[in-house]
């Protein structure tokens, strides 16, 4: 690769991707709400409560879109690790970064719902079973993603090394996802994924899927705010944050 | 693709192979500590260890749940629909244990082949519905008199 | 509306579900928030320096 090449890949990308993800972030985040007020409004009232869990099914609707979120997230940060090893694109490399914070809280809030699901309904707040162990794991990889890339401090390094971990860790979502049917577990096995008709009632289902679009939305809201400001902290000193910074001095004057 | 990425791909491939291998490999070894819990045939069988704690698996066989009337004490059958196995039990029951429900007892065998928990867990099933559509299943059921189904990934 | 709370006897389980959640994500929300202007700062002074 040519000097010019990398130096565009470099610096001409962050800037033309911050003030794009600036002008998103208004309409991600009114999708955002638009999604969640009803799928509050659903899943919290008008969803018939449960024939053998009652009221305390409801914590589905934090705990199953946060669980999807968790590995949704670590599998686009996969995609985006492939892409910054062999591309070299630093962006991937930022977008890797930014959304692991993310992941971790999806894990962190799939594993607490879940202990406050699994106190009334099984009987345990937490058990190590296979399900909720590879769960534990995914939610560690996320720390220890996030760990590695602010210990290395040459951040073109950090990125490579943070890239491979993020490829290694991948191998625990097919593990999550099919660790219901491959051992015996406590946890139950999956509700809307099967390949059968969802055996979810249809009033319980749509709060569901409304919440979990929500929370895709709510990530992607996320993911390019926190894009923005660490694209901007890393690159204080480079040509396009000098621009913006001096639009904004003029934009103040006016 | 020009001859670096396509060697970077390579070597990205050649990682997550060797990544799924091992993690395979390691898998394999640790099958058996995977499982969460014993089917009630299994123990039966003598596959169950004996010399520690272990769990046991099963639905609560209707009319077998009996409470003792000055203690806490409660004793139920569990089975996988083939063998049988007698627990008891002191102490208070999840709220989803009845009978027909899928049961996760920890503890130990005794001499008589009764199985004796010092914890019990509920398994409930993948299945969400308001109580009127469970109840319209239920008689439909009845209507035909089957067995209770299997708790959904209790294969062994 | 007291039932509502109430939550069929299990209130503190859901409501510290989606309690816990709102605050963890709203964590989320507020840190880049915070990081960006801070960010922006910290550069408004490097260029009024140079």
């Amino acid at each position: 690769m040519n000097i010019i090449a990398k130096w565009y890949y470099r610096l001409g990308a962050p800037n033309w991707f911050y003030p794009l993800a600036g002008k998103m972030i208004p309409w991600v985040a009114a999708i955002f709400v638009a999604l969640l007020i009803p799928g509050l409004y659903m899943g919290l009232v008008t969803a018939p409560a449960d024939y053998q869990q009652g009221e305390s099914f409801r914590i589905m609707y934090v705990h199953v879109p946060a669980a999807w979120l968790s590995m949704f997230v670590y599998a686009a940060m996969a995609i985006a690790a492939v892409v910054a090893l062999v591309w070299r694109v630093r962006m991937a490399e930022i977008m890797i970064i930014s959304s692991a914070p993310i992941g971790a809280s999806f894990a962190f809030i799939a594993l607490i719902t879940g202990s406050l699901w699994g106190k009334p309904m099984w009987g345990a707040w937490w058990v190590w079973d296979a399900r909720l162990t590879s769960e534990l794991i995914l939610f560690f990889i996320y720390l220890g993603i996030f760990a590695l890339y602010n210990a290395i401090e040459d951040k073109q390094t950090a990125g490579k090394a943070m890239s491979i971990l993020t490829l290694v860790g991948v191998i625990n979502l097919p593990i999550i996802h099919y660790s219901v049917v491959w051992w015996n577990t406590l946890h139950q096995a999956a509700t809307v994924s099967k390949f059968d008709t969802p055996s979810i009632h249809i009033d319980m289902l749509i709060p569901l899927l409304l919440m979990a679009a929500a929370f895709q939305f709510l990530y992607l809201l996320l993911l390019l705010m926190k894009m923005r400001a660490n694209l901007l902290e890393q690159d204080l000193a480079s040509g396009w944050v000098k621009k913006i910074v001096f639009e904004r001095q003029k934009n103040l004057k006016k | 693709m020009s001859p670096l990425r396509k060697k970077r791909m390579y070597l990205v491939m050649l990682l997550l192979t060797a990544v799924s291998v091992a993690t395979f490999l390691i898998i394999q070894a640790f099958n058996q500590n995977m499982m969460f819990f014993y089917s009630t045939t299994e123990v039966k069988s003598g596959a169950a260890p004996t010399d520690r704690d272990f769990r046991i698996g099963g639905l609560v066989v209707n009319g077998t749940v009996k409470r003792a009337d000055d203690s806490l004490l409660v004793s139920f059958d569990l089975t996988d629909s083939q063998t049988p196995v007698t627990v008891q039990y002191t102490g208070i029951l999840p709220d989803l244990f009845r009978e027909g429900q899928g049961i996760i007892a920890k503890g130990q065998l005794n001499g008589n082949g009764v199985f004796v928990a010092e914890e019990v867990l509920a398994k409930h099933d993948e299945n969400y519905m308001p109580p009127e559509v469970a109840d319209s299943i239920q008689k439909a059921q009845m209507a035909q008199t089957e067995m209770p189904a299997m708790p959904a990934n209790h294969k062994n | 509306m007291a039932e509502f709370f109430h939550m069929g006897g299990y209130a503190f389980y859901v409501w510290m579900s989606f309690g816990i959640s709102a605050l963890v994500l709203l964590v989320n929300f507020l840190q880049p928030l915070l990081k960006h202007r801070q960010a922006l700062r910290e550069a408004e002074d490097y260029y009024s320096e140079v």
